[in-house]
């Protein structure tokens, strides 16, 4: 034990001789990683983000679509559909989107009755009377306003319409509700311009978690003009469509990655005429072969953890804190234009442990394998200086 | 007196089998006994360093045999041959070659760095090898700030740290004045009084008529021309 701790404290002297050399390969290496941990970090936050948004979700959605455009479902629809075995309750829906082209932000508004609507609001209350509202945290930062003052929005009838914010909502994922505008039902249909029996769509509840997809048959085959949507098919287009954005852009770092792969094999490989005597004089006064390695091993091992912990940190602090500033456009599309919202941090230990494999391991064994090919070689040339 | 080393017919030839083939000994054979200083001389090119790398264990030969304390270490592994470097052989070299931007301390106790010893240990030992080659004020020192005569005591102590019975030293004095070349004869002459065997290989005259050397034995081609 004394002897690994006195050859791990020559190797960290060693690197501490050719600080420059090594700093400089640190902050290449940390800057790759960083990249490849946000990308990690940043695609699996959303996965969460949308994962814990879909819990809330109803099992199953009904649409329907004209000439394959979504467009509104008469109510009626849901008489028939809680007839069908295992449905238990058919609710529904009045919502729609909003595009706010003073903040570029695109919000949801939605309709609800009061005591009948899961939100948790972090304080007020929920819209009882026409002209009140209850906001997301993002709304109400984008639009600078808090509970008693007025959110003025376009309507159908592109009229200005003042409404007074009565309550702000909390939730687990802020992508939850961190867009949301909450109306009551009656109101939703006034500034939409939705008319009596007719919704955006229906919730659906089904007691049987495992009937969901035998329901969702059973509702096309009874309205055709209908498109049921389960909650695990929207899911599956999240995990989807953020793997694919983080594909695209591992692939376009690819070349940078192939970059410093070679930096790094040119590094290890290239054991400098210095480093050659070093290890030289090193076998001629009594180390053997195997210090040798540990000693490169143990050099290898501190830059390449170093920089992955660096690079692990930046990622952290560039996703979690600064909101992923470098990658947000191309991850997360169409969505840049909800107000920003702050992603819960989430590290998966096992993606931390491939990175790691990928990274740390290669760039060891780049530095031990040279140096073995010049610690087996007898060190009779340093006799020859 | 005892043999402490015997060499039998001792060859190596470098780059065997390609255009560029050498061979830099021919058949040497050759006794150092306990306790002896042996001075090797002869020209560049002479085989002296051939004969001291393959004596020290840090080459292998091509044929023949060494017998150190009678057991034959020419053909054995490389880690046994380390272990045989580390307990038995101190070396001082030519170029010094010792570690440049590391500390006269550190320098010392390199040899010690893959043992079991304890730091405290490694260090106090260093200290006091520095102290009995007057060199221990320079310990913190940087050895490339330190003069040509320094960085031969830094070399010495290196060599002496592991206490090893053997000292071979290859040209010692070639990168010194004559003053500093009496002072490290002299160091070498009272390792010779304390019981050590000295092995060096010198062209330098002065090294001949010291009383440190009891033999002198020149080389010439790969071969021993006079066996002294």
């Amino acid at each position: 034990m004394i002897r690994h701790l006195k050859i791990l404290e020559y190797a960290l002297s060693s690197l501490c001789r050719r600080k420059f050399k090594n700093l400089a390969i640190i902050a290449v290496y940390a800057f790759t990683i960083s990249t490849l941990a946000s990308i990690l970090f940043l695609t699996q936050a959303l996965k969460i983000e949308a994962a814990k948004v879909l819990i809330e979700a109803p099992a199953l959605v009904v649409q329907r679509l004209a000439g394959g455009r979504h467009d509104l479902v008469p109510t009626t629809y849901g008489d028939a559909i809680r007839a069908l075995p295992g449905v238990g309750s058919v609710k529904p829906r009045v919502w729609g989107y909003y595009y706010d082209s003073i903040n570029k932000s695109n919000y949801t508004l939605l309709g609800v009755e009061a005591g009948q609507t899961e939100l948790e609001l972090l304080e007020g209350r929920l819209p009882q009377r026409p002209g009140e509202c209850a906001v997301g945290a993002g709304v109400a930062e984008a639009q600078v306003a808090g509970i008693g003052d007025d959110l003025l929005l376009i309507d159908a009838d592109n009229m200005g319409r003042a409404y007074e914010i009565t309550g702000l909502f909390r939730a687990d994922s802020r992508l939850w509700s961190n867009d949301l505008i909450v109306f009551s039902t009656e109101e939703i249909r006034r500034f939409f311009a939705i008319p009596a029996g007719l919704a955006t769509d229906l919730i659906v509840e089904i007691y049987n978690e495992r009937e969901v997809v035998t329901v969702a048959k059973k509702i096309k085959r009874l309205f055709p003009d209908s498109r049921p949507i389960t909650r695990n098919e929207i899911l599956h287009t999240y995990e989807t469509v953020f793997n694919w954005r983080s594909g695209m852009i591992l692939t376009v770092f690819a070349a940078a990655l192939a970059a410093f792969c070679i930096l790094a094999w040119d590094k290890a490989t290239g054991i400098s005429g210095e480093e050659k005597q070093e290890i030289g004089i090193l076998k001629a006064i009594g180390w053997d072969t195997a210090d040798v390695l540990e000693l490169k091993f143990w050099e290898g091992m501190a830059i390449s953890l170093t920089s992955f912990v660096v690079g692990l940190l930046v990622a952290y602090i560039h996703v979690f804190m600064l909101g992923a500033l470098a990658l947000v456009p191309v991850l997360k599309g169409w969505s840049v234009l909800f107000p920003p919202f702050a992603l819960t941090p989430y590290v998966d230990l096992y993606q931390i442990v491939v990175l790691a494999f990928l990274t740390v391991f290669p760039y060891v064994v780049c530095t031990v394998i040279p140096s073995w090919k010049t610690a087996i070689t007898d060190p009779e040339s340093v006799m020859r200086g | 007196m005892n043999p402490l080393i015997q060499v039998a017919n001792l060859s190596k030839t470098f780059n065997r089998h390609r255009p560029d083939e050498m061979r830099a000994l021919a058949g040497v054979s050759l006794q150092i006994n306990q306790g002896e200083g042996l001075v090797l001389k002869g020209t560049s090119g002479s085989g002296k360093t051939t004969l001291l790398s393959l004596l020290g264990c840090m080459a292998r030969p091509t044929s023949g045999s060494i017998h150190l304390e009678g057991r034959n270490i020419a053909k054995l592994p490389e880690r046994f041959l380390t272990t045989i470097r580390r307990r038995t052989f101190g070396f001082i070299f030519q170029q010094f070659n010792l570690i440049r931007h590391l500390s006269v301390l550190d320098n010392v106790s390199l040899p010690l760095y893959p043992t079991s010893m304890r730091e405290s240990e490694m260090r106090a030992r260093a200290r006091q090898t520095l102290e009995r080659l007057n060199i221990g004020s320079k310990e913190r020192t940087m050895v490339n700030k330190l003069s040509g005569g320094e960085q031969q005591r830094v070399a010495i102590a290196r060599a002496l740290i592991n206490q090893p019975e053997i000292i071979i030293a290859d040209e010692p004095t070639a990168h010194l004045d004559s003053h500093l070349s009496g002072e490290l004869l002299d160091i070498l002459a009272g390792l010779k009084e304390q019981g050590k065997t000295l092995v060096i290989a010198t062209h330098d005259p002065e090294v001949y008529g010291h009383g440190l050397v009891d033999r002198i034995v020149a080389m010439r081609d790969g071969r021993i021309a006079e066996a002294g």
